[in-house]
């Protein structure tokens, strides 16, 4: 594994959340990483990248640079942002092949458990399969 | 003296807990909450009486037909229909509404039209769309303003023999607003058009009186009047429903099937296809019991009361603002934060036991009328309580200042 890999990432920022001892922290700090999301340039902001099934919106771009797939986004709520911010931190700049065979129970124990039910109108389990298809589409592109 | 405690105590999961705090329901307009009385019709109904209706000459279909159709007679006199079979037993309140568009599909003509208010659901719109596509008639809409009330200036001049057919919801689910559907049924009749009411969101609050009202059409929903869900009504008056065709081909709606032809059975069997919800209509009948037993009357009165403390308290807090102000209302509130999305107050919300809907409620159309994604709705029934409304207005409080 390399050092700055998915899992590395993922252990680090359930580290942080650790530090939090109730769901108001919690969240509040999660509205701190969506401050600092990767914005998606105004001009990505179309029908084509909004992530279906989330009551907020939710806009990815992906992009290789290097072989690394790098990720923007935005989203017109708060909390969302957050939590793309949180899985764009863990996926971002990582080879396509490793985002494919990324595992994300992370979410799990950070306490956002409950985000992950597909009936959740946030939309979280949309957001990683679009990351997920981001690489596979470029991981196809790179092989052919 | 409206006994709230008291009331609260027949409804189990008000004793709940969410997310560690005690569950606040606001979310009566989307479904309403079960009391035990309710509850104990349907496990007497498993533990004593399960069986099929209406061709069984054993002792339990009997019972179990005598209780569906007594549960008829209870709606019935609910709505003050004249006729019991002027009551059909459908699955809620979209059913209906399918019911009667698929019905006028072959009475229409192309050039002919269709109005729809602009304060509807997405049930009350997509299926006569629908209906428009398959007769070549003209869906037209009845629009709105910005308190949230209806226009009907446009709409009474442009009425003609023409019309064929209006809809309206009697309440707005998204803004809680009471139309004027007392003045569009009589507009309508004089042209001649056929009117259908949608009283899912006004069947908790209002009783509506069929003959009084003169309307073509009612449908309900019993999961909002304290029912099961899968369980509603529709009423239609009897020269209507003679007039149209059945919905759906099955058992139960015939009368003599041979392979050359098949008679249909008369009403309210010829829309009654297969086995019902036969369980759902007989707790429908004990919910209208419950609610009765209260008093409609003192229910809306009790309503009207949170609904003005509730719309108080929470003009009170900086940025928020109130869509749907119209003079005649019920019991909801649909709001936003300046500056908030609605679903990021709805999770917080969540977070605190507190339930209410965020997003367009099916009606995205009312949502662009005000340029908005959604709203917060939050929708007050009989058993909730001004501390009730106290704990929304902090937790909207508590909300402000995580996300502004």
């Amino acid at each position: 594994m390399e050092q700055n890999g998915i899992a590395a990432i993922q252990e680090e920022i359930v580290e942080e959340f650790s530090l939090f001892d109730d769901w108001m922290q919690r969240y509040e700090y999660m509205i701190e990483l969506g401050k600092s999301l990767p914005k998606i340039e105004e001009q990505y902001k179309t029908d084509d990248h909004l992530i279906k099934g989330c009551q907020s919106k939710v806009w990815v771009h992906a992009e290789l640079v290097d072989g690394r797939l790098v990720f923007t986004a935005d989203s017109d709520a708060i909390i969302t942002k957050g939590i793309i911010a949180i899985l764009i931190r863990a996926f971002s700049n990582q080879k396509p092949a490793d985002i494919i065979a990324a595992k994300t129970d992370f979410i799990d124990q950070i306490g956002l458990k409950e985000h992950l039910s597909p009936t959740r109108a946030n939309g979280l389990v949309s957001m990683i399969r679009q990351l997920k298809l981001y690489a596979v589409a470029f991981e196809a592109q790179l092989e052919s | 003296m409206f006994d709230v405690a008291r009331i609260r105590e027949d409804f189990p999961i008000l004793k709940r807990q969410v997310n560690g705090k005690p569950l606040v329901y606001l979310d009566n307009a989307a479904t309403s909450q079960t009391p035990q009385q309710v509850i104990d019709a349907i496990v007497d109904y498993y533990s004593r009486y399960n069986a099929n209706i209406h061709r069984g000459v054993h002792t339990l279909s009997q019972e179990a037909t005598e209780a569906y159709e007594a549960a008829r007679v209870k709606i019935q006199k609910h709505f003050n229909a004249a006729k019991a079979h002027e009551i059909i037993l459908t699955s809620g309140t979209t059913h209906g509404i399918n019911l009667v568009a698929q019905g006028f599909t072959d009475l229409l003509h192309p050039g002919e039209e269709i109005w729809v208010s602009a304060l509807e659901h997405h049930s009350n719109i997509v299926p006569w769309q629908m209906l428009c596509e398959r007769s070549g008639t003209r869906l037209r809409v009845i629009p709105m303003n910005e308190t949230g009330e209806l226009e009907l200036e446009g709409f009474l001049k442009e009425l003609s023999p023409k019309t064929r057919l209006v809809f309206c919801n009697h309440v707005s689910n998204a803004l809680g607003t009471v139309n004027p559907i007392e003045k569009i049924i009589s507009a309508a009749h004089q042209v001649g058009a056929a009117v259908l009411i949608d009283g899912a969101q006004a069947a908790p609050h209002i009783k509506a009186d069929m003959q009084a009202l003169d309307v073509d059409f009612y449908t309900v929903s019993a999961h909002k009047l304290c029912g099961p869900t899968g369980a509603g009504a529709l009423y239609g008056k009897e020269a209507w429903l003679e007039k149209l065709p059945p919905y759906q081909g099955g058992g139960e709606m015939i009368a003599e099937v041979t392979f050359e032809k098949t008679t249909y059975a008369g009403l309210p069997h010829k829309f009654e296809a297969g086995t019902p919800n036969i369980c759902g209509g007989i707790a429908f009948g004990a919910a209208l019991d419950y609610l009765n037993a209260i008093g409609m009357d003192r229910i809306a009165a009790y309503e009207h009361e949170l609904l003005a403390y509730a719309t108080e308290k929470l003009l009170a807090i900086p940025g928020l603002r109130i869509y749907g102000e119209a003079a005649q209302k019920t019991s909801v509130i649909s709001f936003n934060l300046e500056g908030a999305h609605p679903y990021d107050v709805g999770t917080i919300l969540d977070k605190l036991g507190i339930a209410v809907r965020t997003g367009h409620h099916c009606a995205q159309p009312v949502m662009d009328f005000y340029r908005i994604p959604g709203t917060v709705r939050a929708s007050f029934s009989f058993y909730n309580t001004r501390q009730e409304v106290d704990t929304l207005v902090a937790g909207v409080g508590r909300a402000r200042q995580m996300l502004l």
